[in-house]
Formats: structure tokens, C-alpha cells, sequence
């Protein structure tokens, strides 16, 4: 090729490459030199950084906080929760709107909207919904299910009950239309042959659809796992990290905005990143791998 | 072709049973927004579980109230501007990126293909920290165009890989056609691909405003003072005042969710295509 086309290649894909180096790349690798650092908010003014001396404290604090371990478990329980819920949905979901009936335009696009709102709307939604005194609480004790009104949001263990609630309908949207897609790939010979040895709609279930939607159901919890291990948003406008749920997305925004020690944010945000590290390394090996070799 | 011939009637029943109950479940919050918005909060309060539209009960007072006196009106403007160009910029730079990818042979081709992907799988709470000081650094915060910058940075990968997948699947033919008539390359890109990527571009366009309008975190740390706030930030002010009731609150959140809705109802199928494509980070 040309010299000059050459030239106008690397001219086009400067400018995103710019942006996306500066304001995701460099932050990240920045990230790490923070995180081994004592830098605190009004330290930024300082322009000597680098006389700043490498030390582990950040991690000593991160890790001797009292609610560490608590946040860890809590996100943990969180992800899986919300990752599992979401998928379980969407299967639910793409399964019901798979065969073609009058109306499913609509119930496609209704679907989908919990995933396309802003999420601050639906987050006071919800909080309006699950108040002590909102519609659902109402319902309850009107249906003489209870007989104290519970504050969902404020208590243990149902604020992350909730939470997760949340996190399934937020998301199942997603896996929905993925799932709907695939589903709507698999061969209809598949489901001729099973007919014609007269499997039931049970066993076409288990030995038709669910062997072909295996792969795209692990890579979709896959994504909604480190999708939901990194979520702020939600939680800080659902709960604020109220009664046993405060993860750890949560302590990275205390420590940078409660605390203005951006060094322990930082310490916090690349802790959370190795344990997703770790989680995904053993995801592959476990679940991806034989899931794509079948 | 996908018809179940012999779907049993008690297969029938669960299907329309879930489908019913999912229904109402995506459903009901939206519906109880646009009822809380509308019905004085003195109605709600008395009997909660009453949430059938009553016509003397309704009023828009909420929405004239927050959209004047809370300033709503000037946040979504700002909504309006941050994501109506972040769209542009994203069209725009990513097309010209994506063509390059696909057609253009330059070393490194292979290479930057393969990683961009990797690059957008970084989570946003991960570059929050050194972003926020960086920003504070340079003063970039409180800033509109800042936070535009932070959003391209977020969708131009994807929206360059959706962008390059599409172009790969068109043939190189018309272009090399327009080539050797005389167009330069930037002729054939406006002539011959744009046009023929149309339904793409819709998709990534959808993306991208869905991306931008919808954002909170970027704009709740890095936008301080009230003449920048976008809605989802301003929304979060107008909560924090005591005197605001739930009907207020409700009236802001249909407001900041109604454009994104109808958007979507006009282009469905170009956002379903776009969002299975691209796989919509959030």
C-alpha cells in the first residue's frame, strides 16, 4: 500500500486512540501508582509527586478495616445473586416470547425497558415502591401476610434482598434478548428428530435447547458478573449501602469522596480488580473452556 | 419454522402465565411512576394500593413545578447537549476508525482490532479514582465538555468494533468502483459506505445516547455546580431537598426516562440489532 494511505490510517485512528489511551489506559496504569501511595486530595495541588514514597499502607488500611471481609462477602453475594437472578429471567423470558403470537412486538419492547431507563429514575421508583409505607408493604399487610411492615430497604437481610431483586430485573432485559437471539437459531430439525423419538417437551428442554444455549449462557453470566462486581450506581441509589450492604464499590467512593484519601480509593478499586482477576481465571478454566468445547 | 406443533395446553398456560407476570413486573414501576407523578401525594398516601388513573384526582402541577422552579428544564438541556454531541463525535470519529480497520492495510491492523474490545471491558469504577484527580488537576471538572470526553472514551470502542463489523460484510467493490473515479477516500466513506451502513449507524447512534443520556456515575463525581448538572445529577440534587415530595421526585424521573423511551420505540429494531451486537456495557 501507499505511503499516504498509510499515513491517513494512523491520522483517522489517532484521535479515538488519544481518547481512549488517555481517559481509560493511562488512568488504570495510574491507578496502580496511586494505589502505592499516601496521596490524599489536597496533595493534588503538589506538583512533586514522585517524591512521594512507595509504601504498602494503603492496603494495610483497606485490609485491617473493620468491614472488609463483611464488603467482600456482601459483593460476592451481591454479583452472583444479581448475575444469577438476571439470567434465570431471561431465560424465562426468551423461552415465553420464543413461539410467534399475536402481540409479542409489545411484550418484546416492555420487556426491555427496565434495561433502557435511566437507572436514577428507576432507583427512586423502586425506593418509593418498597417503602414501609409504599404500594408493596401495603399489599402485604393487607393480604394479612405480615403484620409489621418490614423496611425493605433498612433492614437485614432483605436490603440485599432487594438489592438483588433489583440487579435481576435491572439486567434480565440484557440476557433476554441474547438468549431470544440464540433460540432463535437453533435448528428446527433438532426439535423434528427429538419429536419424532418422542422426547417430551421436559426432555427437548434438557437435551435440545438448554445443550445449544449452554454457551451463551456462560458468557453471558460472565459478563454480568463483572458488570454487577464493578456496580456503583445501583447500590449507592438503592441503599446507599444500608444494612449489610455496602460492597465494594461503595468503600472505593467513601475512601475518594468521604474520606479525600485517594490513595486508599485507589488501593480499593485495584483490590477489587484482582479479586475479579481471580475470579475470571477460574471461570475460564472451569466454565468457559468446557462449555466451548462441547 | 418455530412453531411447537404440539405444545400441550398446560405448556400453553405457564407460558402465558410467566409471560403475563413478566410483564407486569418490567412493566409496574414505570406505570407507578407516571401514576405517582400525577396523583397528589395526600391520594397515594391515604390508600397506596389505589393506583388507578382517576380524572378528577390528576393534575401536571408536578411536572410545571419541577421543570420550572427545580430547574429541571435546564439540566435536561444539558442532558440534551452532552449527549447530542457525544452521538455526533462518536459517529463521526468511529466511522472513520472503523472504515480505516476494515479496509485500510497499515501495520498494526491486527493488533489494535483484536484490543479494542479488551479496552472497554476496564470498569468505569477502576479509572474513577485517577480520573477524578487527574480531572480536578487539569480542571476539568465541572465541565460539560469534560464529561463528553469521558463518554467517548467509553463508547468509541464499541462503537468502532460494531461499526467495523458491519463494514467487513459489505463489499469492497462500489468503493474500489468510486476509487478509481475519482473519489478520494473520504468521498467514498461519505458516498458509498454511509449510506449503506445506515442501519448501523442508527444502532450505534442509539447506543451512544442510551450511554450518555442514561450515565450517573461520571456526572455525580465530577459535575459540582448546579448550571452543569445533566438530569440524572440534577435529579439527585432535586432528592436532596427535604421539601420535595414523592410526586415532584416522580415528575423529574418521567421526564428524564420518557426521551429515552420514545426514541427506542421508533427505532426498536435498530436497537435490539444494536444492542446484541455490540453488547451494551452497564
Amino acid at each position: 500500500m501507499r505511503k499516504s494511505e498509510q499515513r491517513l490510517a494512523y491520522l483517522l485512528l489517532g484521535t479515538p486512540a488519544v481518547i481512549v489511551f488517555s481517559l481509560i489506559l493511562f488512568p488504570v496504569v495510574w491507578n496502580i501508582w496511586l494505589a502505592f501511595h499516601r496521596v490524599r486530595l489536597l496533595d493534588l495541588r503538589n506538583l512533586s509527586w514522585w517524591q512521594y514514597p512507595a509504601t504498602l499502607d494503603n492496603f494495610v488500611k483497606i485490609f485491617t478495616q473493620y468491614d472488609f471481609w463483611p464488603a467482600l462477602a456482601a459483593t460476592l453475594i451481591y454479583t452472583t445473586g444479581g448475575a444469577t437472578l438476571a439470567l434465570a429471567l431471561g431465560l424465562i423470558a426468551a423461552l415465553a416470547v420464543n413461539p410467534p403470537f399475536r402481540g409479542r412486538g409489545f411484550v418484546r419492547g416492555t420487556l426491555l425497558i427496565p434495561y433502557i431507563a435511566p437507572v436514577v429514575a428507576v432507583a427512586f421508583a423502586w425506593r418509593f415502591i418498597l417503602d414501609p409505607r409504599g404500594v408493596v408493604m401495603t399489599a402485604l399487610l393487607g393480604a394479612d401476610l405480615m403484620e409489621q411492615p418490614i423496611h425493605l430497604l433498612g433492614q437485614r437481610p432483605w436490603a440485599m434482598m432487594s438489592l438483588v431483586l433489583f440487579e435481576g430485573w435491572r439486567y434480565f432485559p440484557f440476557d433476554f434478548m441474547f438468549i431470544l437471539a440464540r433460540l432463535q437459531a437453533i435448528p428446527s430439525v433438532l426439535y423434528d428428530a427429538a419429536a419424532i423419538d418422542g422426547a417430551t417437551p421436559v426432555k427437548r428442554f434438557f437435551f435440545v435447547t438448554l445443550p445449544q444455549l449452554k454457551l451463551v449462557l456462560a458468557t453471558l453470566f460472565l459478563l454480568r458478573f463483572m458488570w454487577t462486581f464493578n456496580k456503583f450506581d445501583d447500590v449507592f441509589l438503592i441503599t446507599r449501602g444500608a444494612a449489610g450492604t455496602r460492597v465494594l464499590t461503595i468503600k472505593v467512593y467513601e475512601f475518594l469522596i468521604g474520606e479525600f484519601d485517594v490513595g486508599a480509593g485507589a488501593g480499593m478499586a485495584l483490590v477489587l480488580f484482582a479479586v475479579l482477576g481471580l475470579f475470571l481465571l477460574v471461570y475460564f478454566k472451569w466454565v468457559m473452556r468446557p462449555a466451548e468445547e462441547e | 419454522m418455530f412453531i411447537r406443533r404440539d405444545e400441550s395446553p398446560a405448556l400453553r398456560f405457564l407460558r402465558i402465565t410467566c409471560l403475563i407476570l413478566l410483564v407486569f413486573l418490567a412493566g409496574f414501576p414505570f406505570y407507578w411512576m407516571i401514576i405517582a407523578s400525577l396523583k397528589p401525594f395526600v391520594h397515594l398516601a391515604m390508600n397506596p394500593l389505589n393506583l388507578w388513573p382517576i380524572p378528577g384526582e390528576l393534575t401536571l402541577a408536578a411536572y410545571k413545578e419541577v421543570w420550572f422552579e427545580f430547574q429541571l428544564g435546564h439540566f435536561f438541556l444539558n442532558s440534551l447537549y452532552v449527549s447530542g454531541i457525544t452521538v455526533f463525535l462518536t459517529i463521526a470519529l468511529a466511522t472513520l476508525a472503523a472504515y480505516t480497520i476494515a479496509r485500510i492495510r497499515f501495520r498494526g491492523r491486527t493488533f489494535l482490532s483484536r484490543s479494542i474490545l479488551i479496552i472497554y471491558m476496564f470498569p468505569a469504577i477502576v479509572i474513577a479514582v485517577p480520573l477524578y484527580t487527574l480531572f480536578t488537576k487539569f480542571g476539568l471538572r465541572n465541565n460539560l465538555n469534560g464529561l463528553i470526553l469521558l463518554y467517548l472514551a467509553q463508547t468509541l470502542p464499541v462503537a468502532i468494533y460494531m461499526l467495523y463489523s458491519y463494514f467487513k460484510t459489505l463489499s469492497p467493490d462500489l468503493e474500489e468502483a468510486g476509487l478509481i473515479d475519482g473519489c478520494s477516500r473520504f468521498g467514498v466513506i461519505w458516498r458509498v459506505t454511509v449510506p449503506l451502513s445506515l442501519p448501523a449507524m442508527v444502532s450505534v447512534a442509539l447506543y451512544t445516547f442510551m450511554i450518555a443520556w442514561n450515565e450517573f456515575l461520571f456526572a455525580f463525581l465530577f459535575i459540582d455546580s448546579p448550571k452543569n448538572f445533566t438530569l440524572s445529577r440534577g435529579i439527585m440534587q432535586i432528592a436532596d431537598n427535604i421539601n420535595v415530595s414523592q410526586q415532584l421526585l416522580m415528575a423529574a424521573s418521567v421526564i428524564a426516562t420518557v426521551p429515552i423511551i420514545l426514541l427506542f420505540l421508533l427505532l426498536e429494531r435498530h436497537l435490539v440489532n444494536g444492542l446484541t451486537a455490540g453488547g451494551v456495557k452497564g
